[in-house]
């Protein structure tokens, strides 16, 4: 495929014809220098001041519409019978999906021994948890008395009573739970080695102090590495069926409800795959502008893009098999309700929403990511994350209204009219989720500069002293 | 106790990992068994010169995983079955299938808290003082760029003379003292 001038690139692996992980040149200091100086720097960057301003100002919409919710009620938002879940859901499946990606990337990509994650894994990671953070509001806000949220949990009370355990929407409890907890001791786990670099670099007292606690002491003993790694090891094989369970749970909402449109069998995989696509989608959204801000193209290179935009074809194929099968199966089954669902969601009165969805996440991306050529086109790849992330929102929308407003008894039926409240509350998740990543961009290492290291030449270990040495300074 | 009063070790810094793997298999082979690396990112080879290859945080996490288990569905049973006993749609009290899915994310949930924290705890961290930081070279490379081999006093065969001439024949940059 590659031509006479892209394999004098450096940046094309001559024996593969691959892009290359990390750029060459690089060294152990270098790592450190680049990633650390980043969150050490006294100067920082005018463009995140910029972005943080931004972001916060968008995050005062979800100030005032909870504080707008607590004072009314979630009277205030759209939802009402039959369509009794808005908003509400469609949000919380889509940012738990989008959280997804994140832990695939670092447990499931782990586990295949896929090196060229560990350039994104640690962003993509807290990509999971801010997300998982704003998917978390929207129940807790729904149960209309979000300060009683804590009865979700089986804990001894006075009042005697105990969670219901045979319903899927407590499961989604225990679910998403593990899943925040796991994520973030995950992250944190990840981040310690690191922590132990920032406080050995750092010149102020206070970072040297907040990063010195962060790192519980870390000093890169060999025999705590070992450990180290095992229980990394253990995490992502752990991690791994989490992620696929989490997903699962969620789609057991609708899939265990008795709703032309919801009960389906293919609900699992096929939400698994469309959060994972939804999530690829995000990476590359915020990957794409931060190496760039950054000048992180050495480390983040045009591999990581393409790779992930593969993912995103495969993941793709996968919701788009599900929603053929979708189709098919409200012709197949005979059954009069699932075939009016099925007319009722593509001409009905919400039929756009179900023409959105298709053009956006299978027409559009579908078609262009065989190209090689547009994969590594940055621009591009950034304007499709962006469809796709639209696509995957309007797929929740399409499957949480178009199968509730119009059920089996037309006198039952109704619509459903998002308020502004809704959408201030789903825009104001987004700021949110951009403050608190750029608060980790500025303040964590986004890059695990040890396993960046472990991916140098230079870790190659010869039998003799003297070979090393020769090669080192070659 | 052999302790060398004052004194925690002698550390040696190296360039490369292969000059640390190299001193220490010498080392380990010259009868010190005090001793371990540090290194910015895990070095396996370090390791097996150490002869540290296996650990307990499997046994930790398994541990962890049979608690998480057991705990959940003996919870959901007692629960549902006779802390409150509720006829949901005539479905029975102790319906098993459906508690099964509770218990595979506590499995996951405290298997995965065994294997972080018990890796910390084997660690021994937190543990913000270590003698080690008193090495003049260590903070400015450990983490970073440097490879090291202590060498610890409590090792019967220490002896500071003995051991810094053991040391230097291994082109290491420099041999410090580190103080307890």
């Amino acid at each position: 495929m590659a031509t006479k001038g892209q394999i004098s690139d450096p940046m094309i692996d001559p024996k593969t014809g691959e892009f290359a992980v990390i750029a060459p040149g690089h060294n152990f200091k270098s790592v450190t220098e680049k990633i650390a100086g980043v969150v050490l720097t006294s100067n920082t960057p005018l463009g995140w001041f910029f972005g943080l301003i931004v972001a916060s100002g968008v995050a005062t919409f979800l100030v005032i519409a909870v504080t707008w919710l607590f004072l009314k009620g979630v009277g205030i938002w759209g939802v009402t019978i039959p369509g009794a879940w808005g908003f509400a859901i469609i949000n919380f499946v889509w940012w738990i999906g989008i959280g997804h990606a994140g832990t695939l990337i670092s447990a499931i990509l782990l586990l295949f021994k896929q090196t060229w994650r560990n350039s994104i894994n640690r962003f993509a990671e807290a990509m999971t948890i801010f997300a998982v953070c704003c998917a978390g509001l929207f129940p807790v806000l729904h149960v209309g008395r979000p300060w009683l949220g804590y009865w979700l949990f089986p804990y001894p009370n006075t009042m005697n009573i105990w969670p219901q355990f045979r319903s899927p929407l407590c499961w989604d409890v225990f679910a998403v739970s593990t899943y925040a907890t796991i994520s973030v001791v995950f992250w944190y786990i990840g981040m310690v080695p690191d922590f132990g670099t920032l406080r050995d670099k750092a010149q102020s007292p206070l970072a040297k102090f907040v990063y010195g606690l962060l790192s519980l002491g870390w000093r890169g003993s060999t025999r705590h590495w070992m450990r180290y790694e095992t229980a990394s090891l253990l995490l992502a094989g752990l991690s791994t069926p989490l992620v696929l369970s989490v997903h699962t749970v969620i789609s057991f909402d609708f899939a265990v409800a008795a709703l032309p449109g919801w009960h389906t069998t293919i609900f699992p995989p096929y939400f698994v795959a469309g959060a994972i696509y939804s999530g690829f989608a995000m990476v590359l959204t915020l990957a794409i502008p931060i190496r760039k801000f950054y000048h992180m193209e050495d480390l983040v290179t045009l591999r990581h893009l393409d790779n992930m935009a593969k993912v995103m074809l495969g993941t793709g194929l996968i919701v788009a098999y599900g929603y053929g099968m979708e189709v098919f199966m409200a012709w197949y089954s005979a059954s009069h309700w699932e075939f009016f669902m099925m007319w009722n969601r593509m001409f009905g009165p919400m039929g756009w929403g179900y023409w959105i969805l298709i053009a956006t996440n299978i027409a559009i991306p579908l078609t262009t990511l065989w190209s090689r050529k547009l994969r590594v086109n940055v621009t591009y790849l950034f304007i499709l994350s962006l469809i796709v992330n639209t696509g995957m929102w309007f797929e929740r929308f399409v499957i949480v209204v178009t199968s509730l407003y119009r059920d089996f008894l037309p006198s039952s039926w109704g619509t459903y009219k998002a308020t502004k409240w809704d959408y201030m509350l789903y825009v104001g998740t987004l700021g949110m989720f951009s403050f608190l990543f750029l608060l980790f961009v500025r303040l964590a290492p986004m890059i695990p500069m040890n396993e960046i290291k472990m991916m140098l030449p230079q870790t190659k270990i010869k039998g003799l002293d003297a070979e090393t040495t020769i090669e080192e300074t070659a | 106790m052999p302790v060398k009063e004052g004194i925690y070790g002698l550390l040696a810094e190296f360039d490369t990992p292969g000059a640390l793997v190299d001193a220490t298999e010498a080392a380990r082979d010259a009868g010190y068994r005090r001793m371990e690396c540090y290194t910015p990112y895990p070095v396996e080879e370090a390791a097996e010169a150490l002869g540290a290859v296996r650990n307990r945080v499997p046994l930790l996490t398994l541990m962890g995983g049979i608690m998480g288990l057991t705990t959940a569905f003996l919870m959901q049973t007692w629960i549902s079955r006779w802390g409150y006993p509720m006829n949901f749609a005539g479905r029975p009290l102790f319906s098993w299938p459906a508690f099964i899915i509770p218990t595979y994310e506590w499995t996951i949930l405290f298997s995965g808290l065994s294997a972080a924290f018990g890796m910390l705890a084997l660690n021994g961290l937190p543990q913000p003082y270590h003698p080690l930081f008193n090495a003049p070279n260590f903070r400015q490379g450990a983490t970073d760029h440097k490879f090291f081999l202590c060498l610890e006093a409590i090792d019967p065969k220490f002896d500071v003379n003995e051991t810094r001439a053991f040391l230097e024949q291994f082109h290491a940059v420099s041999v410090v003292e580190v103080d307890l």
